[in-house]
């Protein structure tokens, strides 16, 4: 066998001898790497953006009684006058210890409720996908399997009105007939520390609902167009003339090889499950980090903003970068390096 | 009721087509095709691309692929009328009792999964036997067909493998059941002359050890005489002859057969004198980034108005030597000189006249064509592009053009999806004489064709060098194109050139060991050629 084309060189490359005979390691640590920089520039841009932001704290907290005098105290208080790059960096400071500063309004640790909050959000979003991912992934499966026949069709008119209609509409409409006429949800969903874990879960019902439908067709077409895309492929071919039944062929030969795309759009939804929620958390009075966002917005409390901010841009990008690595570990080519 | 294993009666087969601009009809790819296969014998089903041999042998399958359709005749298989079973009868059979071998295996297996798994899947599955015994027997069959370490290869993924490898990987998963009938579809023809003897002889041994029947379908008549007991010549999906090997070889009757067999003539003799070159490459060193050295220390020359050959195997750097001289990719060193003036090594600092004097064809000429654009735009262009021509003149040229590749002014308005393979070529090659170029470097033109049209892009080639004086730099891997219309010859192997001179002087001895390889790897037209090919290697091997 003769084939100059395959042996790869080498030669050390930058990164030296380690990152040359691990290829699938050093592209991981890049992908990590990449997230971190890119979480650095947006908590950068996160403080800029809302100290552009018209409004001020002091104004809208002394309300009528905003006499200039007040206004000063409370921004010496709150030590406002310090120069924008220093109040940057002893923030970026704080949060790296996990210290994520001190409520304007009502002066309780932000840190601390962050973690009750996120705790309820990530809660939420958990049990919306177990349900979603596995429902979205095998209704994709059934959908290239019966394709172009009814009960594909039934499946994407389905999913595609369900994200159609915006999720306060679904989220009334479910609270309307499920909890108002006939009974069977709890509404409001308001948790609360101490609920036994059966009633968080009856609690949580109708917004993990509303979250599932609104995520569930875009998952389930990404998948059915990435199977599809694999369905022509020459192996398919192999597989059915080895006589292997249709749905082996589709979850063993066609789904493995359709992996990347699908979890890139399942990350994508993920984080929307987390960064998505503000409004399905308002329609339902849940207590977590959407309310808490919104609540903190409408009072200018800078600190909770910036840290909320934060939070979702981190899900956000851990979420993508899990999704990138994933995608790195399907391929064999770069698993089994040869 | 018959004692064959395959009985194959009036097989029709019928598919819709969908041409542009018109109603979608149906037309009918096979029509009424009979033959029959006793257990353990090998039939050749040959004919050109479009004379249903594919379509054949995936129905001795029940299967049409894309949208082939099954629409009369019978297929008994052991005695039971395949194209009438259920559903899930078929799919029992598939895999266990008749298996396929495809044509590219690096496309026909997973690249997601072990080469073992996929290769005792299906006998497992069918119940054939347990896990552990049809790996058992993969090992066996891995070993039989000549794969190196058989107890690890199992553990491989399909991009770790060579291509060779990969089609004896297929062939064992073909027989890993131990059926009754493989289909092979044209198992060989994707690999380099070198290997394909390999594959033919691994294939052919494992057939007599395990006594399967065999359909092996392909469209080199050379190779099917290796293997086959039967052999059934097919065009335009009808039977033209069909008989033992030896007739068919040895005594055709029919003239379409006779032409498959009769031995590619010569096109052109070799020109004589071979010292002034229009294209001079010099100590060329080149690599694709920065560390992966694909060309060592190339150089050869080519005179004007004659034909160079560059040969070898896949990877040996001869489509790189040719985006070398066309500026695609700079040279690290070494020099490209063309009618007396040095070329510069990146594309973007040649002069349009140095553009124009290099036009290219390549091997996939559908591909090389904008499918929205039509015969005369297609042609056009590069009249315009180079010369400004346009309106009336510009269409004048544009049918003289069309006129010397022997196609006409019919088909101006045509678009490539209504063109044959061969004519797109022709229509690629009017594209690069419309440059007016010097050389034209032609890069594999004829492999993606059938034998008898390949002959005549060649002959038309070879009769507007004539005309035009046009120097061809011809990069081939098949040998007989060489012998054919070659002046000089340049082989390479690994990246650097191993031989070079005029073709009388290439092709006799003494050769050097890889020219010497090569030369004997090209299947002839004569029974026991492999055997005895085999043979020779050997004793070169126990005389080294």
């Amino acid at each position: 066998m003769s084939n100059a084309n395959t042996s790869p060189p080498a030669g050390p490359g930058p990164a030296g001898g380690f990152f040359s005979s691990n290829p699938l390691l050093a592209l991981i640590l890049q992908r990590i790497l990449l997230g971190f920089v890119l979480l650095l520039a947006i908590s950068a841009l996160l403080f800029m953006g809302i100290e552009f932001l018209p409004g001020d704290f002091a104004q809208s907290y002394l309300g009528q009684s905003a006499t200039p005098e007040a206004v000063a105290n409370i921004r010496k208080e709150l030590g406002l006058n310090a120069p924008v790059h220093e109040r940057y960096l002893s923030w970026l400071g704080g949060v790296l210890q996990g210290d994520f500063g001190t409520s304007w309004a009502n002066k309780a640790s932000v840190s601390e409720q962050i973690g009750k909050r996120l705790g309820n959000t990530l809660f939420l979003a958990f049990w919306a996908a177990v349900v979603s991912v596995p429902l979205a992934i095998g209704l994709g499966m059934i959908a290239v399997h019966y394709r172009n026949r009814f009960i594909d069709r039934l499946i994407n008119v389905v999913s595609l009105g369900a994200i159609s209609l915006p999720e306060f509409f679904t989220g009334y409409l479910l609270i309307l007939f499920f909890a108002v006429n006939w009974g069977v949800a709890v509404f409001p969903s308001t948790v609360f520390a101490d609920m036994a874990f059966t009633d968080r879960l009856a609690a949580i019902v109708l917004p993990c609902a509303t979250l599932v439908l609104v995520v569930l067709a875009h998952m389930m077409r990404m998948t059915r167009a990435a199977i599809l895309n694999i369905m022509s492929s020459a192996y398919i071919e192999t597989a059915e003339l080895k006589g292997l039944d249709a749905f082996r062929i589709i979850a063993k030969h066609a789904a493995p090889n359709a992996i990347a795309p699908i979890i890139n759009v399942v990350a994508l939804n993920l984080a929307y499950l987390v960064v998505g929620v503000v409004v399905v958390e308002v329609i339902f009075v849940y207590p977590g980090m959407g309310q808490y966002l919104v609540d903190a917005v409408t009072i200018r409390d800078m600190p909770v903003v910036q840290a909320c901010g934060l939070v979702f841009a981190a899900v956000y990008i851990i979420l993508n970068m899990i999704a990138d690595v994933l995608g790195i570990l399907a391929n064999p080519r770069l698993r089994h390096p040869k | 009721m018959s004692d064959k294993l395959l009985n194959v009666k009036n097989l029709r087969i019928e598919a819709t087509v969908y041409p542009p601009g018109e109603t979608p009809k149906d037309i009918v790819i096979v029509h009424g095709v009979s033959f029959t296969l006793e257990k353990g014998k090998v039939l050749g089903l040959i004919g050109e691309s479009g004379a249903g041999k594919s379509t054949i042998g995936l129905a001795s399958m029940a299967y049409g692929r894309g949208g082939c359709r099954i629409t009369g005749g019978t297929a008994h298989f052991n005695g039971e009328d395949i194209l009438a079973s259920s559903k899930s009868r078929v799919r029992g059979l598939r895999g266990s009792k008749i298996c396929y071998v495809a044509q590219s295996a690096a496309a026909a297996f997973n690249p997601a999964h072990r080469l073992g798994d996929q290769i005792v899947e299906a006998t497992v599955l069918h119940g054939v036997s347990s896990r552990a015994e049809a790996m058992e027997r993969a090992d066996h069959l891995f070993d039989i067909l000549g794969l190196p370490n058989p107890k690890e290869f199992g553990q491989r993924y399909p991009h770790q493998v060579s291509g060779g490898q990969l089609q004896r990987a297929m062939t064992a998963m073909a027989l890993c059941s131990q059926p009754d009938l493989i289909v092979f579809d044209e198992p060989t023809t994707a690999l380099d002359v070198t290997t394909q003897i390999d594959v033919l002889a691994a294939i052919k041994h494992a057939i007599e050890e395990t006594g399967t029947a065999a359909l092996y379908i392909t469209h080199d008549l050379a190779v099917v005489a290796q293997v086959s007991d039967d052999i059934m010549v097919l065009r335009h999906g009808k039977t033209i002859e069909y008989g033992p090997v030896a007739q068919i070889i040895e005594t055709p009757q029919e003239e379409y057969t006779r032409e498959l067999v009769s031995v590619r003539s010569n096109i052109k003799s070799e020109a004589e004198d071979q010292s002034k070159p229009l294209l001079t490459i010099e100590n060329i060193d080149a690599a694709y980034g920065n560390s992966l050295q694909v060309l060592f220390d190339v150089s050869f020359h080519l005179p004007k108005g004659q034909t160079l050959a560059v040969v070898g195997e896949s990877g040996s750097g001869k489509s790189t030597t040719a985006r070398v001289i066309t500026g695609l990719l700079p040279q690290r060193s070494g020099r490209v000189t063309f009618d007396g003036r040095d070329l510069a090594p990146k594309l973007a600092d040649r002069p349009r006249e140095d553009l124009r004097d290099l036009q290219m064809i390549y091997q996939m000429a559908d591909v090389a064509m904008n499918p929205r654009h039509t015969v005369r735009d297609i042609i056009g262009r590069p009249l315009s592009f180079y010369f400004g021509l346009r309106g009336r003149e510009k269409e004048k040229r544009v049918i003289e053009l069309l006129d010397q590749i022997e196609m006409g002014e019919s088909f101006i308005d045509r678009y490539p999806a209504e063109l044959s393979g061969g004519q797109k070529q022709r229509v690629c090659i009017a594209r690069s004489l419309a440059a007016d170029p010097k050389l034209i470097i032609c890069d594999e033109p004829t492999s993606a064709l059938d034998p008898l049209v390949a002959e005549d892009i060649l002959k038309l080639l070879m009769s507007l060098q004539k005309e035009t004086q046009v120097s061809y730099l011809f990069i081939t891997h098949d040998i007989a194109t060489v012998r054919a219309i070659a002046d000089s010859i340049a082989v390479m192997y690994q990246g650097r050139l191993v031989r070079f001179g005029p073709k009388s002087q290439v092709l006799s001895p003494p050769f050097d060991d890889y020219t010497d390889l090569l030369l004997k790897s090209v299947p002839e037209m004569e029974l026991g050629w492999l055997e005895k090919a085999l043979s020779d290697r050997k004793m070169e091997a126990a005389g080294n």
